[in-house]
């Protein structure tokens, strides 16, 4: 080793350590992108017939949920949006929802409207199906729970255009990738408070469920779900709005609706269609919102 | 009197390895020494004791003397580290799960200092609640239900919501919870601390009058050493996680094992848990009718008093002589029966010394203690009274 010292020149031994200090090595490296590429590869061909499966489920209830909204007569949507925020919240916000969706109807845009609206619910009931026994069961085991958290950090963290790469790759384009990806980008919320509802149950009160000699199963169902509720139902209320904004970014990759005509009116640089899509998903964001979280109100007991 | 409950040698640790802890406890050493030493807390020490069936067994403490704990070890809420709890001469530490929940459904209820009532559930739902969890069908856990709530004068509150009732009747449903599933032992853990004086007073009297009814076995847990008293048959004073001292409240009142107790029992009010028995002295003077006046002035000349009461041959009470009457009577040659007064107060052995007070302080005469044959047992004079009171 010290006669090879020797031998070279003092510069070159600086140039090469400054070389390591500054710039960060090139032989220490990590092809982490390539090793997920040839996963995601591996998984297609060789699991292709499990994507398969889940892609004509997830087509079969999408065609069945999209058929029934089409089927819908416009005003019966209309009616039952007034009634439900009549009911829920005051007449006022009925009116206000229904006259919100009127004027979507009104700007053209009823049937975008209704395949957004589609493709929404069939990633929220997928969403909610994944995430809320996912959160109990986190909410009872601490290590699963230890596991779960980062995986949903990254989840929420990661650009969500990312989706679409894997997501087509898996299930080709149009409507189904689109679910997919919005029901990965959506799912968080419903774990999170789902396990947050479950633990934030008074102890006392589970306590008293022992103390009577209930099952655990009973404390559940008897105990912790009815006190947990409206929390859950305000992850839902969340899981929804993720998926409202993924509504865009799914038309991307061949998702019909609202966030189509966003795209092509970005493509043409055409204000107006822009603008009225733009606040048509708006408009249906927040009657959304506000009937889930009325919902998610109804239910809290007084503590 | 048969014993239901009988602990032996129980304790409880909570932290990372308890069962290592044992070996300090058996070398003494305290529960803040161990605390600092390993961070376990030691939530009860070898405490030994049994209940009998039909008493209320009170264990008085401060709060952090693991209390609390004990009563959550009786229902295995806590899994003691160490000991065993023999009920009606099972060992329920030994018990598996099917076992425990069939005992914590039909033997033993449990009232909390919180309530622990579900606010999503209305009165009559909360009461029947541990009828369901036994499978009882729908109809019949709600008569039973609706009978509960009658007993514990909530009657016509059962589609009430819990968030609507006030805290004395939220504590009235926790208990008509606990008395529904018709257990042979109630464990009552601080019940009615949440609650303003007032409230608690009603409760207690409340309490009393379900367990004459009732008779069950009952496990209570309080701070307050008046509740204490004024409850337990028997009581069990706890201190750093070990029972210190076991009696009836007066054996406690009067000798104090320790600083500690002394310390504990100083601001109760005695006049609440002494009572006449325990004040009253044995009649030392007495006159009969047969013997007349002239033996009644000597009996108080004698004893050094100025009144006697007067008995006849099977020491039932007549009435009272002053020695004014008595030298009066005997120059106007009248009998006993003529200067007998009636003016004096009685009362019966159970009487407490509070409600003698008045009677004290407005009478002259000692008070006399009957029985219900109207013998008499015993004299307590104005004295003893007020002065129980320091």
């Amino acid at each position: 080793m010290l006669p090879a010292f020797i031998v070279l020149k003092q510069s070159t031994i600086i140039i090469i350590t400054m070389n390591i200090l500054f710039e960060f090595p090139e032989f220490f490296k990590i092809n982490m992108g390539k090793y997920v590429e040839s996963f995601i590869k591996w998984l297609v061909h060789n699991y292709d017939f499990f994507f398969d499966a889940i892609k004509e489920g997830i087509l079969w209830f999408l065609l069945q949920t999209r058929g029934l909204f089409v089927w819908i007569p416009w005003f019966a949507v209309i009616i039952i949006v007034l009634i439900l925020g009549w009911k829920l919240i005051n007449w006022k916000s009925g009116v206000t929802f229904a006259g919100l969706l009127l004027i979507i109807g009104a700007m053209g845009l009823w049937d975008e409207m209704m395949l957004t609206l589609s493709v929404v619910l069939v990633a929220v009931v997928i969403a909610c199906l994944i995430g809320i026994p996912l959160g109990i069961l986190i909410a009872y085991n601490s290590r699963l729970e230890a596991m779960v958290k980062p995986v949903l950090d990254a989840m929420q963290t990661m650009p969500c255009f990312v989706y679409l790469i894997p997501a087509i790759m898996l299930f080709g384009l149009g409507s189904v990738p689109a679910v997919f990806a919005t029901v990965i980008y959506s799912t968080p919320p419903a774990i999170r408070l789902s396990n947050l509802a479950i633990k934030g149950v008074s102890k006392e009160m589970v306590e008293a469920g022992n103390a009577f000699g209930s099952t655990k199963w009973q404390i559940l169902t008897k105990i912790e779900l009815p006190q947990a509720f409206p929390t859950i139902m305000m992850g839902i209320n969340q899981t929804t709005m993720m998926a409202m904004s993924m509504v865009v970014i799914s038309s991307m990759i061949g998702a019909k609706g609202l966030g189509l005509n966003v795209l092509l009116a970005i493509n043409r640089i055409d204000i107006a269609m822009g603008f009225e899509a733009g606040i048509s998903i708006v408009f249906l964001a927040i009657t959304i919102d506000r009937i889930t979280q009325a919902i998610a109100n109804k239910y809290k007991y007084p503590k | 009197m048969s014993e239901k409950i009988v602990v032996k040698k129980l304790t409880k640790i909570f932290g990372k390895r308890p069962k290592e802890m044992l070996k300090r406890l058996v070398k003494n050493q305290s529960k803040n020494q161990i605390f600092k030493e390993t961070g376990h807390t030691v939530g009860v020490s070898r405490a030994s004791f049994s209940v009998n069936k039909g008493e209320i067994f009170v264990i008085m403490g401060l709060s952090g003397s693991g209390k609390s704990t004990l009563i959550r070890c009786l229902n295995m809420l806590n899994k003691p580290t160490a000991g065993d709890i023999y009920v009606d001469g099972e060992n329920i530490v030994k018990y598996n799960r099917q076992q425990l929940r069939e005992f914590r459904q039909k033997k033993a209820t449990m009232v909390f200092q919180g309530f622990g009532l579900f606010n999503h559930r209305t009165v009559i739902e909360n009461v029947e609640y541990g009828l369901e969890v036994r499978g009882m069908d729908k109809k019949e856990r709600h008569k039973i239900a609706k009978e509960t709530i009658d007993s514990v004068g909530l009657n016509g509150w059962e589609d009430k919501y819990i968030t609507e009732l006030s805290g004395g009747m939220q504590q009235r449903v926790g208990l008509a919870r606990a008395l529904a599933n018709n257990p042979d032992i109630l464990l009552m853990d601080e019940p009615f601390s949440a609650l303003d004086p007032l409230i608690r007073r009603d409760m207690q009297l409340e309490l009393l009058d379900i367990q004459d009814k009732l008779k069950k076995t009952i496990v209570f847990i309080t701070h307050d050493v008046n509740e204490a008293f004024k409850l337990g048959d028997r009581v069990g004073v706890m201190k750093d996680a070990e029972i210190v001292q076991i009696g009836v409240p007066e054996d406690i009142l009067n000798n104090p094992s320790n600083a500690y107790i002394e310390d504990f029992v100083r601001d109760i009010d005695r006049s609440k848990v002494l009572q006449a028995k325990h004040i009253m002295f044995k009649p030392g003077a007495l006159a009969t009718k047969k013997h007349g006046l002239k033996v009644a002035i000597k009996e108080m000349e004698t004893n050094g008093i100025s009144s006697v009461f007067v008995v006849d041959e099977k020491r039932r009470l007549q009435g009272i002589i002053t020695i004014d009457g008595a030298i009066e009577g005997i120059k106007n040659n009248k009998s006993m029966l003529d200067i007998l007064k009636h003016d004096y107060h009685t009362t019966n052995e159970e009487t407490y010394v509070q409600e003698l007070i008045p009677k004290a302080i407005e009478t002259k005469y000692p008070i006399a203690v009957v029985n219900e044959d109207n013998k008499l047992v015993g004299i307590i004079v104005r004295v003893s009274v007020l002065s129980g009171l320091v």
